[in-house]
């Protein structure tokens, strides 16, 4: 009965992260689906918990300081070596590889820079929240004191309002949109 | 509780057997005049011809000419030099050009020809012994003084998630006071040149008199630090602040075991930790100083101590967490887990980095300036160790980098022990460039007598070690931070 367009989605409400630590738990146990939870800050374990996929950031990383380090020997090579060639500390050898050493901080400050923000940028976009966006934060409390777990419904919703109730949450609602 | 167990006492004997042996061999052949039939007809690297040259320059000229002029002097490369000269000279650079070619540098390649250099030659082979045993001794003493740095680290800052590895690293400090003793033997034979004992070459005779031959302005002006009965009294102060430090971290952590009150001990450990760190952090630079910076006396580094203590430090992590991967597989140190193990881990990639950043600021800033006396430093490591050289960094810096960058390699255990051994032969070499060039030049060999010299070392700490982690329960289950420790999670 639920499909992509029309499904109905609950909110549970609770006022204590470990209490909704359990409750993804024990939701998840019985074969809900969870779309999102959100809470005032960092829940360790809820990731884990709510079975979310390894990040792969790091892989992104790793590829961004690549592509820093690329950046850094092709400038250094354009500006010091071709376009105006330096004598560096009086060892006029006019080749990149003797005058490496002058070059190393720019590769290290190039390559965490690009690692640094192409990752804020991959995760802004990873996550929908890129700024300027409009908030998708269902209830304002959760910026605060207060977590929410989203779930979709299945089967009958007394058996998931029993059960979020018995999972300790202080209030459900359906999510009006 | 560990048990020491019969097997591997023998084991550990038996390496300290062979490294009785391999030191016992080394100073009966005389210091290697047999072992590779070395040409004595060149001495590489004259150190004393170096002090001579730059004792000159500074008493009159500025460094430009008047090094260089003496560098001419009888000097049988010197037409060489001025082909370079002229190939170079519109930019002038011809000096350092010619210098940074060790073919062209008359430190290395000059032959011998006079008296003085046959004795400074005679002086590195009789030093070949008690270069490798100021090597181990030096190795194994950064092993077990990180380890008790990181040991204070973890009372002073409150940190709970090593706690169940504390016993660990306590065993590692314990063995602190043996390699300090035999460094202090090390001193006295220096400074009385009993069995050739040539490694300190301030402590030369004459080297501070100025009616003497042998005498040396630039080290002459060094007195004031560099002088035996100072250098031997900062090495006592270093023995009892380190071996003391260890004795009371070590008696208050077993108290806890059967006070009523374990978490008032703690406070108090955090406090002597706190002061032994205050103390750790004068002290590890300035034995760094005396112990191997003075080596080489005319040249000097700012951040050598730290440098030092980098290397020191990554390398006792790394012994730490190859122990506590050995203590795992045999059963014990349950509480152990995959985040502990990650965080060790971590340490070793990031100390590794941290030891790459300090040795590039040295190397970088020495590089870039380009001044002669800074410079004799890298040029003998550029000269007859180049190839150790740049193995060493490919060692200590690329290979813990690429192979201990990603999360799961660093719980992977077969990653960290194999980054692990690498980069305790790559810190061993480093020991070995700091020390080798100033101590025995180009008479330089890496064989039997070395490896059975370091194998024999490793066994005796391996012994102290296991005999201390046996006297005590392996985990602190009393320490106040115990429990978090147990449930660490990351």
């Amino acid at each position: 009965m639920s499909t992509a367009t029309n499904k109905i989605i609950i909110n549970a409400l609770y006022d204590d992260d470990d209490v909704l630590l359990k409750g993804v738990k024990q939701v998840k146990e019985q074969g809900y689906a969870i779309e999102e939870v959100y809470t005032p800050f960092p829940v360790h374990g809820l990731d884990h918990a709510m079975g979310l996929k390894r990040t792969r950031i790091a892989i992104a990383a790793f590829l961004y300081g690549i592509l820093g380090l690329a950046t850094s020997i092709a400038m250094t090579y354009g500006m010091m070596i071709i376009d105006w060639p330096m004598n560096i500390g009086g060892k006029p050898s006019f080749t990149w590889g003797e005058n490496m050493p002058a070059f190393v901080p720019i590769m290290f400050e190039l390559t965490v820079f690009f690692a640094a923000h192409l990752m804020v940028w991959t995760f802004f976009i990873r996550n929908d929240i890129y700024p300027g966006r409009k908030t998708q934060n269902p209830d304002p409390r959760t910026t605060d004191d207060k977590f929410l777990m989203e779930v979709e419904l299945k089967g009958e919703r007394e058996v998931l309002m029993n059960l979020l109730k018995e999972s300790g949450a202080i209030e459900i609602s359906e999510k009006s949109n | 509780m560990f048990e020491f167990t019969g097997k591997l006492k023998t084991i550990t004997i038996a390496l300290m057997l062979i490294g009785a042996v391999s030191i016992g061999a080394s100073f009966l052949t005389g210091g290697g005049h047999h072992e590779e039939g070395h040409h004595e007809e060149t001495a590489h690297h004259d150190h004393d011809a170096m002090h001579k040259e730059e004792g000159h320059h500074a008493e009159g000229a500025s460094h430009d000419d008047g090094a260089h002029h003496t560098e001419h002097k009888g000097n049988a490369h010197s037409a060489r030099h001025n082909e370079d000269k002229v190939e170079t000279s519109d930019f002038g650079f011809h000096k350092t050009a010619a210098r940074a070619n060790p073919e062209h540098n008359q430190f290395y390649t000059r032959k011998v020809n006079s008296h003085h250099d046959e004795a400074h030659l005679h002086h590195q082979l009789e030093n070949k012994p008690w270069s490798n045993l100021l090597i181990n001794t030096f190795f194994f003493l950064a092993i077990s003084l990180g380890a008790l740095f990181f040991l204070a680290i973890q009372y002073a800052a409150q940190a709970a998630w090593a706690t169940v590895v504390i016993r660990v690293m306590e065993a590692m400090a314990s063995f602190l006071a043996i390699p300090i003793l035999i460094m202090l033997v090390l001193i006295v034979t220096g400074i009385y040149h009993v069995g050739g004992n040539h490694l300190w070459h301030w402590m030369a005779e004459g080297i501070m008199d100025s009616n003497s031959p042998n005498y040396d302005k630039i080290i002459a002006g060094k007195e004031g630090y560099l002088n035996a009965p100072f250098f031997l009294i900062r090495s006592l102060v270093y023995l009892l602040g380190w071996v003391g430090g260890a004795i009371l971290l070590r008696r208050m952590s077993l108290k806890m075991e059967t006070s009523g009150d374990p978490a008032a001990i703690w406070r108090k450990m955090r406090s002597w930790s706190a002061g032994f760190l205050v103390f750790f952090a004068v002290t590890s630079s300035t034995s760094a100083w005396d112990w191997i910076m003075s080596i080489d006396t005319h040249w000097f580094s700012t951040l050598f101590g730290w440098y030092v203590f980098a290397g020191m430090f990554v390398t006792a992590l790394t012994v730490l967490t190859l122990l506590v991967i050995y203590l795992k597989g045999q059963g014990y140190l349950e509480v152990v887990n995959h985040s502990h193990l990650q965080d060790l881990a971590k340490f070793m990639f990031a100390f590794s980095v941290f030891w790459t950043y300090l040795w590039f600021s040295q190397f970088m800033l020495i590089w870039y300036s380009n001044i002669p006396e800074e410079v004799t430093y890298y040029m003998a490591r550029f000269g007859e160790y180049k190839g150790l050289f740049f193995t060493m960094l490919v060692m200590n810096f690329l290979f813990p980098v690429l192979v201990m960058m990603s999360r799961d390699s660093k719980r992977n255990q077969g990653f960290v022990i194999t980054a692990g051994i690498i980069m305790i032969i790559g810190h061993w070499l480093d020991v070995f460039i700091m020390i080798s060039p100033g101590t025995v030049g180009a008479q330089w060999s890496i064989g039997l007598v070395q490896i059975g010299t370091f194998l024999g070392f490793a066994g005796l700490f391996l012994f102290v070690v296991f005999r201390t982690l046996a006297k005590a329960p392996l985990v602190p289950e009393k320490h106040p931070m115990f429990l978090e420790s147990k449930y660490f999670h990351i």
